[in-house]
């Protein structure tokens, strides 16, 4: 892979000044600008030149700015070597016990917080709260949270509940119901859905974002007005891989506000006092993304047009040359063995920080859906055949029965 | 360009579908429910019935039908026609009369509602006084009698219900001249009966409730003659001469009194009589006797059974001479009406037409032994309640010729005479094809009715229950009477809702068409393959046992016990008959059919799995295992799962047995307990009422029950190994959302008989959505449904397109999904549930023809849906293209039985005992045309008919020149004065309307 030379013209020097620390050991050598090379032979030349032949290692430079990015893939190691001015200062951590919310840390928080003295030198030394670990984008999934809330007006909440791959069930109870809607006539009285019940440990009742005697408006885009209970329930049903609900809150007290400014988003969710370190705030044109490890709160833009793409697909089997014989039996979950094939294709390369919170990419159950602004999350060339039944079994697993021929 | 060549595309399309696309509600087939009144024309020959939903319905020759509704959803309680009129009068449980007329428009009739009336009695009557309770039309044709419960008669001028003040006929007036030796001449109590001199029009007889008829003439307006009966009455009838009226009392006897004797002192009873006495007898309903020719008259009265021993029974009995019957309905008497012969229906009494609740008899009263004349119309379709029907189109005429045939052998106990009732003329178009419309019923029988026209004409019954040993004996006959046994009863009608065993009912039925080959499955597992076979034969059915569980460890069956087969030969009458019998194991209901006469298979599925079974080797070549691992309640059976409404009604009972006793036992303990119980009661009931119905929003899992449940099964000839070769394959769709399909290897014709039939699993697709799959469907090259099995062979359908590929149709409850073949992914699809919240229910593909054009067709998916609207969608392209309102959606049955044919129509029951037959095509369409035609001796009756006719005739130029007048006087503002000048304009009648 021969990428055109895209260092500096202002910059004489071919060879490119590498630092290397790994725990307490430094390593130094030189590249040649022009002729980086692939990432793996990187890779190999790190662990050679470390003596860590069998040690996985999670590999991070300093960029201009002083911030800490990653080098995981071709395109990110020849951009921080030709931006390397000119030294380019790398830091090796073991895999294990990398600390993944040190990259891309924010310029906000890079006074306070420099990263090689917070994160690489002193390690734990002046944290108070454990770090909010952001995992690998391979392990994301779509969570349940609040949407629209840019389109809808501030008493109407929409709330997109995920059951991807969670045992948990949905969890509520629709009843009839009236409600009072102010006319030119005067207070009307109308038919409506509304939440009835919380299975408790539902998913529903878990994300919070849904409660008792909320009035249900749409569902999946659809307005319910004029629908009975029971169709309503079964398009509910109909929807329940991916169900959008647009509620009336029963408590209004809770309703998102909508701040004037733009992209200051991220203190709307009224939780934002207890959860400073789990925002990270990317200005620009992006939504702030909160991810904690209880009840998310999701504040995100997302276009109707995109809900088909997450659709389940429906699995086909195609009898092969070995044929089981037809008893159904259940097959151990496969989450514990990984599937070569499926971990290919979640293995995506990351090119730009702010990539790394988009929530979207790789489903648990290996349906890929990938945004559109996310170019370099695409999945790897595994997306044919090969992972076919690989997806087939993957969404198969996460019902816990495997129907096999 | 671009977008505008669309535009001009689509209103293409829009276009087209007005041309394929109209729905309509076109026949009611079967017997009204619940009816309530009957009435008869004998100058029209037109019968009506109305029913307690408040129909009102009219029938003449097969393929004369008319049907009118009240506004009001009250009963109709009576009916009269007004003689020799196109009128007719109904009163209703809410004390109004209405007026319909039959008005012929551009060669059709049409039944209208011309006017209502309400009696109003004198400024501060109490309402009893006013309320109705006998209607004489009277021959005159203008005038209607009405008795009230009050006493009084009141005179209406029709048809424009004008009270006549003057000619009412009070109580006082009556009373004042009661002879003063008549016991209880004080309290006469409500008028039970009107008739009219049969030779004397302005004479009528008023018949009391308490016994007492008087005589009375409409022109002097006094009472000619008083005929002191003691006994409750309960219906009068003067014969034909005028010399006598009969009365029917409620003690079981009837009187014969002799009319007009000079003498007032001397008249007196001539003949009384308690048929059936010496023990207490219940009342005689209705009575009548009717002259003939030479000889002695026939006596006919409904009831006067001995109360003790045959009390529950319903009997009407013919006196005709020395032939003495008691005929014995199946259900209760709501009237009956004798038909004369000759021109002026003065001839002798030729039938007997008895309305009972659940069917129509008509008894042959010409023929000896007085047989039954089968209706061409009104037919029970519930004689045994309907489990499930199967639609045939385009039936062979062969195959017709020789179902009607072993019909016929049937029908032989029926009378030869002609259907008796002629009135008016079908103007309906005959039928372009012959259709089959076959029901399954519970007691095993399979009807077989001719759906082609307006009228469901039934051809033949064949019984499963034959081929099996049950605890009732089939040759047990219930008719049989024995000699000497008085009353003298004669069972007589054909409603039979008692099935001995449950097991017995039919819940599946294929027939196909060119070989004659007839699979009918049931409760209990078992599923017959039958050939037609001209001749009786005597045969013993081999069961074949297949295990659908295929050793599945941890099940055990708690359902019922699979059916007996007889094991010594049995002789199958001509028709058809069984020549293989597969049971399932464990004997659960069969879920879904299907028969392939070309391939000679049977598939068939349960809730447990499915199997293919060779009927030509009598051999099963394969069985697949569908049940969930966790799936408990496929194991239960039918009838300990779903309870039947028997059952829980019996429960119901029970239980408000049982409370009665313990709350009398509460009261005789401890009167502050009962107030305990009720108040436990109320809160209970409150707490109902709080607790507002709930709907669990949970999405589908494997764990839910009945997954493995087979919904569908379907037979394909496509590519589902490689994209060259085609193969013979099953598919197999379930309620999980599960589709199979099996490629089978199907020897050579030469070889058919040794070489064995396999079947090697080839697909499988789970449905994401886990809605259960209703409908597999393969779609060829030029993405139109594959042909029928034989229907290429006998040339009646283009052959599919092999060479452009195939592709799957998949229809679920919540989507349909088209995939490709013979690699199967998702290439199109059309979602529901998710969209409108409605469920697939029945779906069916029918072919479309354009109105405008001959050539053109198309192939479309139908489909009703759980709120009762029926859609069509385009294929292959997965398009909505209309969809109509059709079942409400709270008739739950009646969806449950809606059936599609092959041409757009369907048909689902509006109550047990009637079929509502619609279309949704523009070319396919089977509706009532008929004319009735004014009686033409009209104009030739009493000067008093003719006079109505006259004015009726000045009337409608009187309403043009009204008309004009009005708009003269230019009062064109009030939209009601309109309205009327509309109305007048139209000719349309006038909606006469009083006191309401």
């Amino acid at each position: 892979m021969n990428k055109p030379h895209r260092a500096p013209s202002s910059r004489a020097l071919s060879a490119v000044e590498v630092k290397s620390k790994f725990g307490a050991e430094f390593r130094r050598f030189s590249l040649d600008r022009s002729k980086p090379g692939r990432f793996d032979e990187f890779y190999g030349l790190l662990q050679h030149v470390h003596r860590i032949p069998n040690v996985e290692v999670v590999v991070g430079y300093a960029d201009v700015h002083g911030d800490l990015l990653p080098i995981n893939n071709d395109d990110n190691y020849h951009l921080a070597i030709a931006t390397a001015t000119p030294l380019l200062r790398l830091f090796l951590q073991r895999k294990e016990d990398s600390d993944y919310s040190a990259f891309g840390s924010d310029p906000l928080n890079r006074k306070k917080n420099p990263v090689l003295s917070a994160v690489l030198l002193r390690p734990d030394s002046h944290r108070k709260k454990p770090p909010v670990v952001i995992s690998l984008p391979r392990d994301f999934r779509p969570v349940s949270s609040i949407i629209d809330v840019d389109i809808l007006p501030e008493s109407h909440r929409r709330v997109r509940l995920y059951k991807h791959g969670q045992e948990k069930p949905l969890g509520f109870y629709i009843r009839d119901g009236s409600s009072v809607r102010v006319t030119a006539q005067g207070l009307e009285k109308v038919p409506g859905i509304f939440i009835s019940r919380m299975v408790p440990g539902g998913l529903a009742e878990s994300t919070g974002l849904l409660a008792v005697n909320d009035e249900v408006l749409e569902v999946n885009g659809i307005e319910v007005g004029g629908k009975s209970l029971d169709q309503v329930t079964d398009m509910m049903i109909a929807n329940s891989h991916n169900l959008i609900i647009t509620v009336k809150p029963a408590n209004q007290r809770n309703n998102v506000v909508r701040s004037r400014e733009a992209g200051a988003a991220s203190g709307s969710s009224g939780r934002s006092s207890d959860s400073g370190a789990s925002f990270y705030g990317y200005g620009g044109g992006y939504s702030s993304l909160g991810v904690n490890s209880g009840p998310a709160h999701i504040i995100q833009n997302f276009p109707v047009g995109e809900l088909e793409s997450d659709e389940e697909e429906d699995v086909v089997i195609e009898a092969g040359a070995e044929q089981e014989p037809n008893v159904p039996r259940y097959e151990p979950h496969l989450n514990l063995r990984r599937d070569p094939v499926t971990s290919a294709t979640s293995d995506p390369a990351i090119s730009h920080p702010s990539a790394w919170a988009i929530s979207s990419p790789a489903t648990s159950n290996g349906t890929l859906t990938s945004s559109a602004s996310l170019g370099s999350l695409t999945t790897a060339a595994a997306n044919g055949s090969s992972s076919h039944r690989a997806r087939e079994r993957r969404s198969l697993e996460e019902d816990g029965t495997v129907i096999t021929l | 360009m671009k977008r505008f060549r669309r535009h001009g595309h689509e209103s293409q399309r829009d276009r087209l579908k007005q041309e394929l696309f109209q729905f309509n509600k076109t026949v009611e087939h079967g017997f009204p429910h619940q009816p309530s009144a009957l009435g008869y024309s004998p100058s029209l020959q037109l019968l009506a019935i109305g029913s307690r939903s408040g129909a009102i319905k009219l029938f003449g020759a097969p393929g004369v039908e008319f049907m009118g509704l009240h506004d009001e959803s009250a009963a109709v309680t009576q009916v009269h026609f007004l003689p020799h009129q196109v009128e007719l009068v109904t009163l209703l449980d809410d004390n109004s009369l209405h007026m319909w007329t039959l008005q012929a428009h551009k060669g059709l009739s049409e039944l209208l509602e011309i006017g209502r009336f309400t009696l109003t009695g004198p400024p501060g009557a109490l309402p009893h006084v006013t309320r109705v309770t006998a209607v004489l039309p009277h021959s005159s044709g203008e005038l209607l009698l009405l008795g009230t419960e009050g006493g009084h008669v009141f005179i209406v001028e029709v048809p424009g219900f004008r009270e006549l003040e003057e000619r009412n006929i009070s109580l006082d007036q009556v009373q004042s001249s009661v002879p003063e030796d008549y016991i209880g001449r004080r309290s006469l109590e409500h008028v039970e009966a009107l008739q009219e001199n049969p030779v004397d029009s302005n004479q009528v007889v008023i018949g009391y409730d308490r016994g007492l008829m008087v005589v009375w003439d409409l022109e002097k307006h006094c009472a000619v003659q008083h005929i002191p009966a003691t006994q409750q009455l309960e219906s009068v009838w003067w014969t034909e001469d005028g010399s006598y009226i009969l009365s029917s009392h409620s003690d079981g006897s009837y009187c014969r009194w002799m009319v007009g004797n000079s003498d007032p002192t001397t008249e007196d009873e001539e003949k009384s009589d308690i048929p059936y006495g010496h023990f207490p007898c219940k009342a005689i309903m209705k009575i009548m006797q009717l002259p003939t020719e030479e000889g002695p008259p026939f006596l006919l009265f409904s009831g006067g059974m001995p109360r003790a021993s045959y009390g529950d029974r319903h009997c009407i009995t013919v006196i005709h001479s020395k032939t003495h019957v008691a005929l014995d309905f199946t259900s209760r008497i709501i009237d009956f009406f004798v038909i004369t012969e000759g021109p002026q229906n003065t001839g002798d009494p030729s039938a007997l037409v008895v309305l009972v609740e659940e069917e129509l008899v008509v008894i042959d009263l010409q023929t000896e032994g007085w047989p039954v004349i089968q209706t061409p119309y009104l037919v029970p379709l519930h004689s045994s309640a309907i489990t499930c029907s199967h639609h045939v189109s385009s039936i062979p005429f062969k195959l017709w010729e020789r179902i009607s045939a072993a019909g016929d052998l049937q029908h032989t106990h029926y009378s030869k005479k002609p259907w008796p009732i002629t009135g008016g003329q079908s103007q309906a178009a005959d039928p372009p094809q012959r259709d089959l419309l076959l029901t399954g019923h519970e007691d095993g029988t399979v009807r077989f009715w001719d759906a082609s026209g307006v009228c469901l004409y039934p051809l033949y019954k064949l019984s499963t229950a034959i081929a099996f040993d049950t605890d009732a004996d089939p040759n047990d006959n219930m008719n049989q009477s024995s000699e000497g046994e008085w009353p003298p009863f004669r069972k007589v009608g054909c409603f039979d809702p008692y099935s001995d065993d449950p097991r017995l009912g039919i819940q599946k039925i294929h027939l196909c068409k060119y070989s004659g080959y007839l699979i009918v499955a049931g409760t209990a597992g078992q599923i017959l393959v039958m050939e037609l076979n001209d001749e009786a034969a005597e045969q013993s059915i081999e069961a074949k046992v297949v295990d659908l569980l295929q050793g599945q460890e941890g099940f055990r069956w708690k359902g019922h016990t699979r059916l007996d087969v007889r094991e010594e030969p049995v002789l199958f009458p001509p028709g058809f008959q069984p020549f293989a019998l597969v049971q399932c194991q464990p004997p659960a209901v069969v879920t879904a059919l299907n028969l392939h006469s070309e391939w000679k298979l049977v598939a068939f599925g349960t809730s447990h799995g499915f199997g293919l079974f060779d009927y030509h080797q009598k051999n099963s070549v394969f069985v697949k295992c569908t049940l969930n691992p966790s799936d408990q309640l496929a194991m239960e059976g039918p009838l300990s799962r779903v309870k039947s409404i028997k059952k829980s009604l019996r429960q119901s009972f029970r239980r408000i047995r049982r409370s009665r006793v313990s709350l009398r036992k509460h009261h005789v303990n401890n009167a502050a307990k009962l107030q305990e119980a009720n108040a436990r009661l109320e809160a209970e009931l409150a707490e109902m009422e709080l607790a507002p119905v709930q709907r669990k929003i949970e999405a589908r899992s494997s764990d839910d029950s009945f997954t493995g449940l087979v919904r569908t099964l379907y037979f394909a000839d496509t590519f589902l190994s490689d994209s060259s070769h085609n193969t013979p394959s099953l598919w197999a769709g379930t309620n999980g959302g599960g589709v199979f399909a099996y490629m089978l290897r199907i020897p050579p014709v030469e070889h058919r008989a040794e070489e064995p039939v396999t079947a090697q699993p080839a697909k499988e697709i789970q449905l994401m959505h886990r809605a259960p799959v209703l409908g597999i469907v393969v779609l060829d090259g030029h993405g139109t449904p594959l042909p029928e099995p034989l229907e290429v062979a006998h040339d009646l359908a283009r052959s599919p397109d092999m060479h452009g590929s195939h592709h799957v149709l998949v229809v679920s409850e919540e989507q349909f999904k088209i995939f490709t073949l013979p690699k199967v992914s998702a290439k199109m699809k059309l979602k529901l549930t998710a969209v409108d919240g409605s469920r697939v229910r029945k779906v069916g593909v029918a072919s479309f023809g354009s109105n405008r054009t001959e050539e053109y067709s198309e192939s479309d998916l139908i489909f009703l849906t759980n709120q009762g609207d029926v859609h069509v969608v385009s294929l292959p392209s997965l398009k909505m293209q209309v969809h109509y309102p059709c079942i409400r959606k709270e008739d739950v049955s009646g969806i449950a039985s809606c059936v599609f044919t092959k041409h757009g129509q369907g048909f689902y029951l509006i109550s047990p005992s009637e079929f509502e037959r619609f279309s949704l095509s523009t070319r396919s369409l089977v509706e009532l045309r008929c004319l009735v035609e004014a009686p033409l001796h009209q104009r030739s009756q009493t000067d008093g008919a003719n006079a109505v006719h006259r004015t009726s005739e000045k009337d409608d130029d009187d309403a043009e020149s009204a008309a004009r007048r009005v708009m003269e006087h230019a009062l064109l503002n009030d939209e009601k004065v309109l309205q009327e000048i509309q109305k007048s304009l139209e000719g349309g009648p006038l909606l006469l309307e009083n006191n309401l």
